[in-house]
């Protein structure tokens, strides 16, 4: 049977390709970025009230930015198509991850039809310095999930993104799950074969 | 009187209109009555006015001491923001209570970065608190 999971040696490759393009990406300063982050969040958590409505904004707000983020990875990264869901997790990872933030993820937690797994963040810049305040049921990072969301989309992909562990909320590390709900169907290129 | 008890050193930091945290940080065991307590933030409050005066007269945040009462010292520090932080100590070694400040300074701008804490209001959180207990207990 095709082997489904990543082999060290190509995890270990985007690895590098992750490293040597970050190294290239223009940078900013961090804690500004952190600060801007932060001054977005707190302003959409004093205008919706509704911290669900928060999170739910936080994810659409990604999604736009993952939908037009894909064109520069796939231009930096060279990287093509990938031959299954477990190499798509993985380039996200190491490479996405990697060139875009500066931080190692690990893919971990496989369901057994390998079509859901969890993406382990150690480091998040995004939240240095904050500290949420007491019982509210915010997802702070919840843009990232949204870049996933609308990254894949861009390349046929339908997932459904969302964190299930968040060192904001008390946990020792951030855990996104990444679900494979749907092979988007390509309408264009089915009508122009029938022509 | 209240010489006669030991009393534990107070960290207080004031905003521009009200206090923001106050700290008390325990030396061993000693008696403490509510008196010392009100006597204490009595003290650094009227010192403030000798804290303003300090930091007309120097561009340095450290302002040293500021002001004294019976057998305590009033240590002052002004952040750039102009908040202020006062520590009430009986000790006299001014060079370890600024390294003291320096750190409660770091603490302080550590917390300033979080976008949940507004500039110049009340103090909540408790890792600020265990972060400043812990520097306390290096220092004093």
């Amino acid at each position: 049977s095709k082997q489904r999971s990543m082999s060290s040696a190509s995890s270990n490759a985007n690895a590098r390709l992750g490293e040597q393009i970050w190294q290239k990406m223009p940078k900013m300063n961090a804690e500004f970025f952190t600060l801007t982050y932060g001054s977005l969040v707190v302003q959409l958590v004093k205008d919706l009230e509704d911290v669900q409505k928060v999170n739910e904004q936080l994810e659409k707000m990604g999604h736009s930015i993952g939908m037009r983020l894909v064109d520069e990875f796939l231009a930096k990264s060279g990287v093509t198509n990938c031959s299954d869901f477990a190499e798509t997790a993985d380039v996200i990872a190491k490479v996405a991850f990697k060139m875009f933030l500066g931080v190692a993820v690990d893919v971990t937690s496989w369901n057994a039809e390998k079509t859901a797994c969890s993406l382990l963040l150690y480091d998040n810049p995004l939240a240095d310095y904050v500290e949420l305040p007491v019982n509210v049921d915010l997802y702070y990072s919840n843009i990232l999930c949204g870049v996933i969301r609308g990254a894949l989309e861009m390349v046929q992909l339908r997932v459904e993104a969302y964190f299930v562990r968040d060192t904001l909320r008390g946990d020792d590390v951030n855990e996104i799950r990444l679900e494979l709900k749907e092979r988007i169907k390509d309408e264009m290129a089915e009508e122009y074969r029938r022509e | 009187s209240p010489t006669n008890h030991r009393t534990m050193p107070m960290l207080l930091i004031v905003g521009s209109r009200e206090p923001l945290y106050e700290a008390e940080f325990s030396t061993g065991p000693q008696s403490k009555t509510e008196d010392t307590a009100h006597l204490n933030q009595f003290i650094l409050h009227s010192a403030m006015d000798m804290v303003d005066d300090a930091a007309q007269s120097t561009n340095n945040m450290y302002l040293r001491i500021v002001d004294r009462f019976n057998d305590q010292n009033v240590f002052a520090f002004v952040t750039a923001g102009n908040i202020r932080f006062l520590l009430l100590h009986e000790g006299r070694n001014e060079e370890q209570v600024k390294a003291f400040f320096q750190e409660v300074y770091e603490a302080y701008v550590k917390l300033l970065m979080n976008p949940f804490y507004s500039y110049d209001t009340p103090i909540c959180s408790t890792s600020f608190d265990q972060r400043i207990q812990a520097i306390a207990r290096r220092y004093l």
